[in-house]
């Protein structure tokens, strides 16, 4: 009986033994289920159609010909194929002001048919219509041919605007770029931070300075985003403001400080323990041959160290192109391409927070917020692993000598 | 030569002791901010009572109330599961390539970003599982967010155990759970007690994973049951840093909310390395 329930007990184990690997697998599975479900959603708005008259030579447009054309970018059928004439779009709120109520019947019975006759009299409109209003089999309409959201309009689209009628623009460039920029700038200012002070606590601060230091920096990592977020908001935001003389305080550059400032615990602390490792023989073999300390700690620790310090940099832009509170409270949140460090920007993770409480849920708008998770989760994947195997290659180096 | 060899190296060493002190700078202006304007907002009052007149005033008692519902419910789902995978790979599973497996895997999840767990949260415990915006789906969140912090602290300190406990245990003809449960947890219990203190400060602080699986901008009441929404401290600091009725207005009470988390954290953390220095004393003179 006991020997029984040890048993229960210690497969017991052995399961929760593997709940990471299960969550991982779990987190793979419901991201990519929803994610990838963008690209079988159609182009124009869920529940909605685009009508052109049954003479018109185009049978389908793309997304970016259907956002220019009712914003009146494009104003000829001549551009997307067809004749040489003008485009009427028509948008369904529109009938209202049209027709009177007593026109479209009682509860909208005549609705269609009054839909499909304006049609029908307009060879150059293209209408936007709710599907259950579309003018089905009624001679003179031409439902234009449903296209999907496609890989290339993803990842090679340079407008984020997913609430836009009637087709919502999913081109995630400018998000990767903001994300880009602001870690990249933000790694840029803090490692040169970083290794100095891994420096100054492995190399020359005394014991005393050493005990209390190391706990002060891990407790700036213990911070919570949120309050560095406000902090950043409350202080940085105007300091930045006021010294660069910049119309608003918001920019990747603020973004980049207040994230160079929460990437420095890692930084510091990997790189520190990384030069400690550094055996006491090759310090004192660089020091018998005359070098200055300064000489051993530049020529001899720190490439000694490189792979540590490789690893601190790589998790720093993890934790960098992670961060969602604090970025999404500073960078001015715009979906746009930057074109200075000084503009506003939105970077991948604050996009999916400020946006996924008002996407509907299972439409494209949510499961292109997914996919730009699962665009989060495959490079925090690299990047961790490049770090586990940067690690691996120092132990290694350190088993050799 | 050797004078310029001296200068360079004085120069060096000068320029990062400046960087050791910027750094600690930054620290301290961090701290001394949000201390400076948060202690004023903060009272008894304050921590006692809920928010009035549009979050402009009032206090922050029913956020703290939640923040503790989601600190216990994912400690509660997170501590059991965490500690039981750790002794899975230290004591049972040896240096095979399973555990080696295993510890990549978790590393991977602690790299995960904590907005990735939020979607997955929504996505598997308020929709595919029907839990709905709660405290349930939000605990079950911050669970697996925090879990390979706690397998992490957990191995180390089993690992801290020494091997003479275990083979003196099973010398006596105890089995190998029997070592376990007697001999190694006991050993081990103040290390992984400051890994769950460690735990439920990260814990608290979290906002992404909580914005779309429980947090609410508002309640009148207190929770009832695990399927209620609640408000948590995070969350709270983030919407009235931002999207309040009256952003500047409600200013202090942001600045009291924010001291409010520092506090728990420094706290945290404080009391994980008092246990950590109480109780390796302790061992030293066993």
């Amino acid at each position: 009986m006991k020997r029984f329930i040890e048993r229960i007990i210690e497969s017991l184990l052995t399961v929760s033994g593997g709940i990471t690997s299960v969550a991982i697998l779990l987190i793979i599975i419901f991201l990519f289920k929803e994610g990838i479900g963008l690209f079988g959603s159609p182009t124009v708005e869920k529940g909605y159609s685009l009508c052109v008259h049954s003479t018109n030579r185009v049978s389908s447009l793309t997304v970016k010909e259907i956002k220019r054309v009712f914003d009146g970018e494009i104003t000829s059928w001549e551009t997307l194929g067809g004749a040489d004439e003008e485009i009427m779009p028509f948008r369904f709120e529109t009938v209202f002001s049209r027709y009177s109520d007593e026109e479209l019947g009682e509860n909208y019975r005549l609705l269609t048919d009054k839909l499909g006759q304006l049609i029908g009299d307009h060879p150059n409109i293209i209408a936007f219509l709710p599907q259950q209003f579309v003018p089905v089999d009624v001679p003179g309409v031409k439902v234009l041919a449903e296209k999907h959201v496609s890989v290339a309009d993803f990842f090679g689209g340079n407008e984020w605007m997913p609430t836009a009628t009637p087709s919502p623009l999913f081109g995630v460039v400018p998000l990767i770029v903001g994300t880009l920029i602001v870690s990249i700038v933000a790694i840029l200012i803090a490692l040169p931070l970083g290794l100095g002070v891994a420096i100054y606590l492995s190399e020359l601060a005394g014991e005393r300075t050493r005990k209390w230091m190391k706990p002060a920096i891990e407790l700036l990592a213990g911070i919570p985003s949120v309050v560095y977020g406000f902090f950043g908001l409350v202080a940085l935001v105007p300091v930045v403001q006021q010294t660069l003389r910049l119309p608003v305080g918001e920019t990747a550059f603020t973004g980049s400080l207040l994230l160079a400032i929460m990437a420095l615990p890692t930084i510091i602390t990997v790189a520190e323990d990384a030069m400690r490792n550094t055996p006491r023989t090759v310090r004192e073999a660089s020091l018998a041959l005359g070098a200055t300390n300064w000489q051993t700690i530049y020529k001899v620790v720190i490439p000694y160290s490189a792979s540590g310090i490789s690893a601190a940099v790589v998790l720093g832009i993890g934790r960098a192109t992670g961060e969602t509170m604090a970025v999404l409270m500073v960078t001015g949140n715009a979906a746009v391409m930057p074109r200075s460090l000084f503009d506003a920007v939105r970077t991948i993770p604050a996009t999916i927070a400020a946006e996924l409480g008002e996407a509907p849920a299972g439409g494209a708008h949510y499961q292109a917020l997914f996919l730009l998770g699962c665009i989060l989760f495959v490079i925090t994947m690299i990047v961790s692993v490049s770090a586990e195997m940067i690690a691996k290659k120092q132990q290694k180096q350190q088993k050799g000598q | 030569m050797n004078n310029h060899k001296k200068r360079s190296e004085r120069i060096a060493f000068m320029l990062f002791r400046t960087l050791g002190l910027l750094v600690v700078l930054i620290l301290f202006w961090i701290l001394g901010f949000i201390v400076y304007h948060g202690i004023g907002a903060i009272s008894w009052e304050f921590l006692t009572t809920g928010p009035a007149d549009g979050m402009t005033s009032g206090g922050i008692f029913p956020a703290i109330v939640g923040t503790l519902c989601l600190v216990a419910g994912s400690i509660l789902f997170a501590f059991p599961l965490g500690v039981m995978s750790a002794v899975y790979t230290n004591e049972y599973a040896g240096n095979s390539w399973v555990v080696r497996f295993v510890r990549v895997m978790t590393n991977n999840l602690s790299s995960i970003p904590s907005i990735v767990f939020g979607l997955f949260g929504m996505a598997l415990f308020v929709r595919a599982l029907g839990f709905g915006d709660s405290i349930l789906a939000g605990s079950l969140t911050l669970g697996l967010l925090v879990l390979p912090l706690v397998i992490r602290t957990t191995e180390e300190a089993l690992k801290a155990v020494p091997y003479s406990y275990r083979t003196g245990s099973l010398a006596l003809g105890a089995t190998k759970l029997q070592t376990i449960r007697r001999i190694i947890l006991p050993a081990a219990l103040p290390n992984i007690t400051t890994g769950l203190i460690l735990s439920i400060g990260r814990i608290s602080g979290e906002t992404a994973p909580i914005l779309f699986t429980v947090a609410a901008y508002f309640l009148p009441k207190l929770p009832n049951s695990i399927f209620d929404q609640v408000m948590a401290l995070p969350y709270h600091l983030y919407v009235i840093a931002t999207s309040g009725t009256d952003v500047e207005a409600s200013r202090p009470v942001a600045y009291g909310t924010a001291l409010t988390l520092i506090l728990i954290v420094l706290l945290m953390n404080l009391l994980a390395a008092f246990l950590r220095k109480y109780f390796g004393k302790n061992v030293k003179h066993n």
